[in-house]
């Protein structure tokens, strides 16, 4: 902290961010959650649109599409959030070695993540193509049947489960190989002077140390899978029925194509309150390793004294 | 470990970066070939090149008129434009805005200072679809910004501060107080202090932050759908445009679709190690 300073300069230095959030992010949100109470379509200002209190919920509720969509929405996000943890940390702890060319390996792995959603769409949308996709060419080449990538309910939500994990993968490797590069060399000489083997030392000594790292990187991941939209949009838009409309899809449908904003809000809202649940857990559990991080830390210097 | 690596384990990391690069070489590879190559499929190592998708897409800037193209669609240059334009502006105001906040959250205690950081914390995690209803509305019947490129960046600013603001703070703890206090001594105001001192210390967390918010603005689609009009319509609008027709041009969309890939992976291969420390921190300092 700097001492003697004139009392406002801090809050000049915030007041510009501070107002562009509040004007174009904070006033949205709250107008959104007003919305969410009224029987609003976009052709009326929203001072028109006639207050129906707790119905577009009530609506929500009982609509078995919406229903259906919140369904698809947790199963993706649990699925590859699990998926891509599983195949991030093993590939992490595998290739934490020393390698000549990790730089160049990494810089090949983050490039699925820094291209567009849009673009991993429509790279999927290719492959998956009935007649000129790549994977069925490749199933006829070997003599198989080809696959109703997309144009199958089951099929299609695998194969925008498969898109994601190529994308997001990279995602928790990176981490999970950050993490691992950084846990204390100390335990883990004392573990192998100590006879521990390979497995051994991956199950009792990196993964239990690791712990932290990873419960938040899989929680932002979940975050960020609840947020996924664009790539759906390309490749199924939602169908074949109901089978991959996540609710994100939803409410731009809603919005877009039924017109219905009142609706569209209360499930933005519904949406919005699931993500702010994990964003505290994320944030609660952060708080609670770093306490107990300095408790340790002071107890091992009261000991020392 | 000093085992000596297997013949499996590079055939291990060799199918990796098959993988990973696989789809990416395929789009690039249908975006050079003719239409009569795609449908029959010829392999995507072996076939003639060809800029054709290219010229049609870009037939607005060339200084020849390519002969297979018979009329030019100018769709796609000017959401070109319009993506550059936005994002560049976008991540040029969310810097500033977003560094000099963060200097103000970490540097200063004030008044209000715990509840800014926690509200900067807590709308991270807002997605567009949740902003599609609110800021259609308010942008167009209230601030009048709909079908504006400014319009467009107002939100993309708001949506990435946060983000940026966390980011930077931990790079800002990094500065060595001494020197501000030095420079603070030699009669520097608080802001030069923090435009000639800080700043330049922090450049590869700008770095980062700049970054990740022009990927975001430059990929972003659902918000620009809903908002621009068609003269300030951005290159994810335009695909999604013309793929929701009957009938698919591969080539052309492909070329498009490499074109608005191209920018963030000419940053990844330049600045990785940047994108990788901003990712890392994000997970460590959640």
């Amino acid at each position: 902290m700097l001492a003697n300073v004139n009392r406002a300069t801090p809050y000049l230095f915030l007041a510009p961010a501070v107002l562009v959030m509040a004007v174009a992010l904070l006033y949205p949100i709250g107008y959104m959650i007003w919305a969410s109470f009224l029987d609003w379509n976009p052709s009326q200002r929203i001072g028109e649109a006639e207050f129906v209190g707790l119905r577009n919920y009530i609506y929500l509720l009982g609509d078995a599409a919406f229903r259906e969509s919140f369904w698809v929405t947790i199963r993706f996000a649990a699925i590859v959030v699990t998926v891509e943890m599983v195949l991030g940390v093993g590939l992490a702890l595998l290739l934490d070695r020393k390698l000549r060319g990790m730089t160049v390996l990494r810089t090949i792995f983050i490039l699925p993540m820094m291209i567009a959603p849009i673009v991993v769409g429509l790279m999927w949308r290719y492959m998956y193509h009935p007649t000129v996709g790549t994977l069925n060419r490749m199933l006829e080449s070997v003599g198989l049947p080809s696959a109703p990538w997309l144009s199958d309910g089951t099929w299609a939500f695998a194969s925008i489960v498969i898109a994601d994990i190529w994308q997001w993968t990279p995602f928790i490797f990176i981490l999970a190989l950050a993490a691992l590069q950084s846990l204390p060399q100390s335990a883990m000489e004392a573990a192998r002077i100590d006879g521990a083997s390979g497995w051994q030392l991956i199950w009792h000594v990196k993964l239990p140390l690791m712990l932290p790292v990873l419960i938040v990187t899989a929680l932002l991941r979940l975050i960020d899978a609840f947020k996924v939209l664009e790539v759906i949009l390309v490749l199924t838009n939602g169908g074949p029925g109901l089978s991959t409309e996540i609710v994100a899809l939803r409410i731009a449908r809603t919005a877009q194509e039924f017109q219905d904003l009142g609706t569209a809000a209360a499930m933005s809202n519904l949406l919005l309150i699931l993500l702010l649940v994990l964003t505290i857990l994320m944030f609660g559990y952060t708080r609670l390793t770093e306490r107990r991080a300095a408790r340790l830390a002071a107890a091992r210097e009261a000991e020392i004294t | 470990m000093e085992r000596r690596a297997n013949p499996a384990f590079y055939a291990l990391l060799v199918a990796l970066v098959l993988m990973a690069v696989g789809p990416i070489w395929l789009m690039l590879a249908t975006s050079l070939k003719l239409n009569v190559d795609i449908i029959s499929g010829t392999s995507a190592l072996f076939f003639v090149p060809t800029l054709n998708n290219y010229e049609t897409v870009l037939c607005d800037y060339l200084w020849y008129e390519p002969e297979h193209v018979r009329r030019c669609d100018r769709t796609f240059g000017r959401a070109l434009v319009n993506s550059l334009i936005v994002s560049t502006v976008a991540t040029f105001l969310t810097l500033i805005l977003g560094c000099m906040a963060a200097y103000a959250l970490v540097r200063f205690r004030f008044m209000g200072r715990g509840v800014t950081s926690l509200t900067t914390l807590l709308v991270r995690m807002v997605p567009p679809a949740v902003l599609l209803v609110p800021v259609f509305g308010i942008w167009t019947f209230q601030y009048g910004l709909d079908g504006s490129r400014a319009g467009l960046v107002l939100v993309y600013v708001a949506m990435n501060l946060p983000f940026v603001i966390w980011i930077l703070q931990s790079f800002i703890v990094q500065v060595p107080i001494q020197l501000e206090e030095a420079a603070r001594m030699d009669g520097a105001g608080p802001f030069r202090t923090f435009f000639l001192v800080v700043l330049p210390l922090i450049k590869p967390g700008l770095a980062a932050a700049a970054i990740f918010t022009f990927r975001i603005a430059w990929n972003e689609f659902l918000l620009a759908n809903a908002l621009a009009d068609r003269n300030t319509r951005t290159v994810p609008v335009v695909i999604v445009n013309s793929i929701t027709e009957y009938d698919i041009d591969w080539g052309v969309i492909m070329a498009t679709g490499m074109l608005l890939a191209i920018p963030p992976i000419l940053f990844t291969l330049v600045a990785s190690r940047q994108i990788i420390t901003g990712m890392t921190a994000g997970a460590v300092k959640g």
